[in-house]
């Protein structure tokens, strides 16, 4: 079957020139047949990776060991839902995953544009079969997935175990989805830019697959942010990593395209601006990939060796380089129809937004790639750290945050300043308050995060007024009840409404962020049983140890055959709050070198961390036990020396019983984290109002809007 | 290499080949008569984007009214910026009328994508 | 002034400020970088009270816990010299000797200091091919 998987990527790579030779001919030559044979060429490719990736799907699912990519990180013990996604946990496999939503996503975004824009569509066809092009040479000639070994090993050497969480399954798809989908903006624009048509057409498409991918690269890094919070045993959710980073860069630039976008679309200007920001956006994501498997930087995520990079900064390179050609060879066409009427205008807020949004992507490329850029410069490589990154981008996510709630109030093309500044008046009384309820609560010292607790503020009153006055009028007209009159606005408004809705839960979620990272408990300490600790207003008592023991040939068995941990009693102010069991699972090391039983524990421990989570706060433990006392490790040794490998487990449950009668002090690691639980709920939020915003009104509405403007517009005429 | 293999080989290939090929065979079949720009009831790329240009110019004016009632415009700045909006949406339409085509446009812009 | 003329005005006093922060950005970037080192190259060239990312390999049989701080030796990959650090923190999980360590340091008359909750394990490479791993904690 792995013939079929090189055929299949062999096939692809053929198809993919193909295609890009029928598009290109079709474009410049007008001949519709080929267009449409090249963007047939991405239909076919998505059958041809499917068939691809569903070969090795298949062989993780049936254990055959004679992949090497199975063999590398599958076994007969992985349970059956971490061995379908161990597919992507490899290079190899990752690399494919890619390629094929890839494929996936430009099939979908060509077939809805496959009536319109004709010329732009099949440049663009060419410039994704040319992304797809380059995945899977790299598959073919640097990384194949399909790579076998004679004889078949007998087993595998297993899925990491810091892997076997569920989120890992979502995490990977959702964020190579939303890399993949930042390439159709990208080819779209490099598209519109060859066929010298950036217009309303143009916009119209873009929007889409611009929310598309801002959309699941969002839900893909709050996903990862929320895996690495709740699974991890670090108890952080954001830690600046390069690869974190890597991930935002493209979010903030489609943030602000999605944002500029409507400048463009209403006054005809910035159109050099939004297309640099788009095929930004693309570099970026391709960069971000690039980041992940090339290990280039010091993240802890070295994934891959150095092999690929040198492809991938050729394709990076090649992606710059054009694209600034062919932006400048074009500036004519790219020439503003108009200029902003007044400063005072949503779309001057809108020019700030973006440039706030634009400075943020800055600072953390900056600080990315410090390594490479002080190495080129000095000779010498050096790193920045968090407390950097977060001085620079806390200042500015604050003026993002205010900027969100001023725009609401502001009217389009040109507002009245007298309405303005009265408009201004509530939402600014509304952060008053919270700054004098939250100073008057007893919390100070931390400016920047009370800072950010009222900028919310703002929004929220900013935006709730704006619903009440928007249902208000509508009642005006319409007469219906105030709930309905609410739901009526909105849908009648999706653009404006779910906007605002965004912008709630982007304040929600940064309150979320400032309140956890200000005003956060943590300590780190020792216990012994019964004794106890105070974290925050919480007492935390070590009731007692916990030990569990699975069999290798039990149903549940993960890997790991012993699992130490503890019971905690959280109690606040005498009254119970929470139980948690925090452990420490011991994973099988594979090397026999440790001894019959001490290779059953030696391998990777990994932390399960025990969380209470709440509206208020979370309570966070993680635990780490010390196996290495003289007495568990007389156990072992003994069992080494007696015991054969398959009976070695009757140690194990030794080990677990000499824990539980006598148990030495373990570390522990507690956190107390006010409002974490609403970076989620602003998160969600977000992603709502987003779908509310794109989502297209029935046509039914359209059409009567669209007839009773242009009758309008008509009696303008035969009043003028 | 197994049977299986080779023959969900060469299926593939057959069904990559038909789907790839199709608009191919199906433009020699109609021969070179019907010339190169057959797009069939689509309509002219100007026409699609003026009828963009107008659906984006409609929004506008219903944004202005939107703004002018949540108190955000005085009603002289509305009057003025609603003018504006309706002589710029009336130029999109007498636009539209000469490449050819307005009242197929409502209904078409309405059924499609917005 | 005409409004062409403002709007010029506007532009530079925009384009000025931008440029004045990323100055400051730059500049701080410079300042406050810990630069990255091996053992070897840390023992020649460490000053006391500046910050260094030590990169290197924890030396098997060197780990020992003493109440809440950490010490362990860290050796350049090739081997050579080892330096004892005193680290106090959160230990993420992969770590254990001979794996790759990143931690940030000063040096202290006598010993080296790891910086609170500085440390990095990076993925295991024990794996045959590529290391697995999407995402590692600190």
């Amino acid at each position: 079957m792995a013939d079929l998987g090189r055929i299949c990527l062999l096939l692809a790579l053929l198809v993919c020139v193909y295609g890009i030779g029928a598009s290109v001919y079709g474009a410049r030559s007008g001949r519709v047949e080929f267009s449409d044979s090249g963007r047939r060429a991405v239909y076919a490719l998505a059958i041809i990776l499917t068939v691809a990736f569903a070969v090795l799907e298949i062989a993780f699912l049936r254990d055959d060991f004679a992949f090497n990519t199975v063999a590398d990180t599958s076994s007969r013990t992985t349970p059956a839902f971490y061995r379908a996604a161990a597919v992507w946990s490899s290079q190899e496999g990752s690399l494919l995953l890619w390629a094929w939503l890839l494929s996936l996503w430009s099939s979908l975004a060509l077939f809805l544009v496959r009536r319109r824009m004709r010329e732009v569509a099949a440049y663009a066809t060419a410039v994704l079969l040319g992304f797809g092009a380059f995945f899977i040479a790299l598959m073919i000639f640097y990384a194949t997935p399909f790579a076998t070994t004679s004889p078949t090993p007998a087993e595998g050497v297993g899925l990491d175990p810091l892997l076997r969480f569920p989120t890992m399954m979502i995490h990977p798809p959702m964020l190579y989805s939303g890399y993949t989908l930042c390439t159709i903006p990208f080819a779209f624009a490099m598209g519109a830019l060859l066929a010298r048509r950036v217009d309303a057409d143009w916009i119209r498409a873009t929007r889409r697959f611009a929310f598309a991918a801002w959309l699941f690269l969002g839900v893909g890094i709050l996903l990862g942010a929320r895996w690495s919070y709740a699974e991890l045993g670090w108890g952080g959710y954001w830690g600046w990593d390069a690869v974190e980073n890597a991930s935002l860069m493209p979010w903030l630039t489609g943030t602000a395209f999605l944002h500029s976008l409507m400048i463009q679309e209403k006054r005809g200007m910035l159109k050099v601006w939004n297309v640099s920001l788009v095929l930004a956006t693309g570099t970026l994501a391709i960069m971000g990939t690039f980041l992940v498997r090339s290990g280039i930087l010091n993240s802890i995520h070295a994934f891959g060796g150095a092999t690929l990079g040198v492809p991938f900064v050729t394709l990076i390179a090649v992606l710059i380089a054009g694209s600034i050609y062919l932006v400048v060879s074009r500036r004519e066409m790219l020439r503003s129809e108009h200029r902003i009427d007044s400063l005072l205008s949503r779309e001057s807020i809108f020019l700030a937004n973006n440039v706030v949004l634009v400075g943020l992507c800055f600072v953390i490329f900056w600080g990315t790639y410090f390594p490479l850029i002080s190495e080129a410069l000095t000779g010498h490589e050096a790193s920045v750290g968090p407390p950097w990154f977060d001085r620079y981008t806390v200042p500015l996510a604050l003026l993002l945050v205010l900027l969100s709630g001023i725009g609401p109030v502001i009217a389009w093309r040109r507002a009245t300043l007298a309405n303005a500044r009265r408009n201004l008046v509530a939402p600014t009384l509304v952060a008053l308050i919270a700054l004098v309820s939250l100073l008057g609560a007893g919390l100070s010292g931390k400016p920047f995060a009370i800072a950010m607790f009222c900028c919310a503020a703002f929004v929220l009153g900013s935006i709730g007024q704006e619903f009440f006055r928007g249902a208000r009028a509508r009642r005006a007209m319409s007469g219906e009840p105030a709930p309905v009159a609410l739901l009526a606005l909105v849908r009648r408004n999706r653009r404006r409404y779910g906007g605002y809705i965004v912008h709630v839960g982007i304040a929600v979620l940064f309150v979320g962020v400032a309140a956890s990272s200000s005003f956060q408990h943590a300590s780190e300490v020792g216990l012994s049983p019964g004794k106890s600790t105070h974290v925050g207003a919480y007492k935390v008592t070590y009731v007692r140890p916990t030990a569990t023991v699975t069999p290798r040939n039990d149903v549940a068995h993960t890997g790991s055959t012993l699992s130490l941990g503890a019971l905690l009693d959280v109690s606040k102010r005498g009254h119970h709050v929470a139980t948690l069991r925090p452990s420490q699972g011991y994973y099988d090391s594979g090397e026999p070198s440790q001894g019959s039983v001490g290779h059953l524990i030696g391998g990777q421990a990994v932390s399960h961390i025990s969380m209470s989570g709440g509206v208020t706060r979370d309570v966070w433990t993680a635990i780490a036990p010390n196996i290495s006392t003289p007495a568990l490790q007389r156990i072992v040794t003994v069992g080494n020396r007696t015991l054969p490998p398959d009976e070695a487990e009757v140690a194990i449950g030794f080990l677990a019983r000499a824990y539980l009668k006598d148990p030495p002090p373990a570390q522990f690691h507690l956190i107390v984290s006010p409002l974490v639980m609403w970076i989620w709920i602003g998160g969600a939020i977000v992603f709502g109002g987003g779908l509310i915003a794109i989502w297209p009104a029935p046509s039914a509405v359209r059409r009567r809007v669209a007839m009773r403007s242009r009758a309008r517009a008509a009696h303008g005429l035969a009043r003028a | 290499m197994e049977i299986l293999t080779i023959v969900l080989a060469l299926a593939l290939l057959a069904v990559v080949i038909g789907v790839i090929s199709a608009p191919l065979r199906g433009a020699a079949k109609r021969g070179a008569t019907d010339g190169d720009r057959s797009h069939g009831s689509d309509p002219s790329p100007e026409l699609s984007e003026l009828e963009a240009a107008r659906e984006a110019k409609y929004r506008e004016i219903r944004d202005a009214e939107l703004d002018f009632r949540t108190g955000k415009l005085s009603p002289e700045d509305y009057e003025a910026i609603d003018g504006a909006l309706r002589a710029e949406a009336l130029e999109i339409l007498e636009r539209i009328a000469r490449a050819g085509g307005e009242a197929p446009g409502v209904e078409n812009s309405a059924a499609r994508g917005g | 002034m005409n409004p062409a003329r403002k709007r010029t005005v506007r532009l530079v006093v925009a384009l000025s400020a931008a440029v004045a922060l990323a100055s400051a950005l730059i500049y701080t970037s410079f300042s406050v970088a810990s630069p990255a080192l091996s053992p070897s190259q840390l023992v020649r060239q460490a000053q006391p009270g500046r910050s260094y990312q030590l990169t290197g390999t924890v030396v098997d049989g060197s780990v020992h816990r003493q109440g809440s701080e950490l010490d362990f030796s860290v050796e350049d990959r090739v081997g050579g010299t080892a330096i004892p650090v005193a680290y106090t923190g959160t230990v993420p999980d992969p770590f254990r000797e001979g794996r790759e360590v990143i931690v940030t340091v000063q040096k202290h008359p006598g010993r080296f200091v790891g910086e609170r909750d500085s440390l990095i394990t990076k993925c295991p490479s024990k794996y045959k091919s590529a290391p697995a791993g999407e995402k590692q904690n600190y």
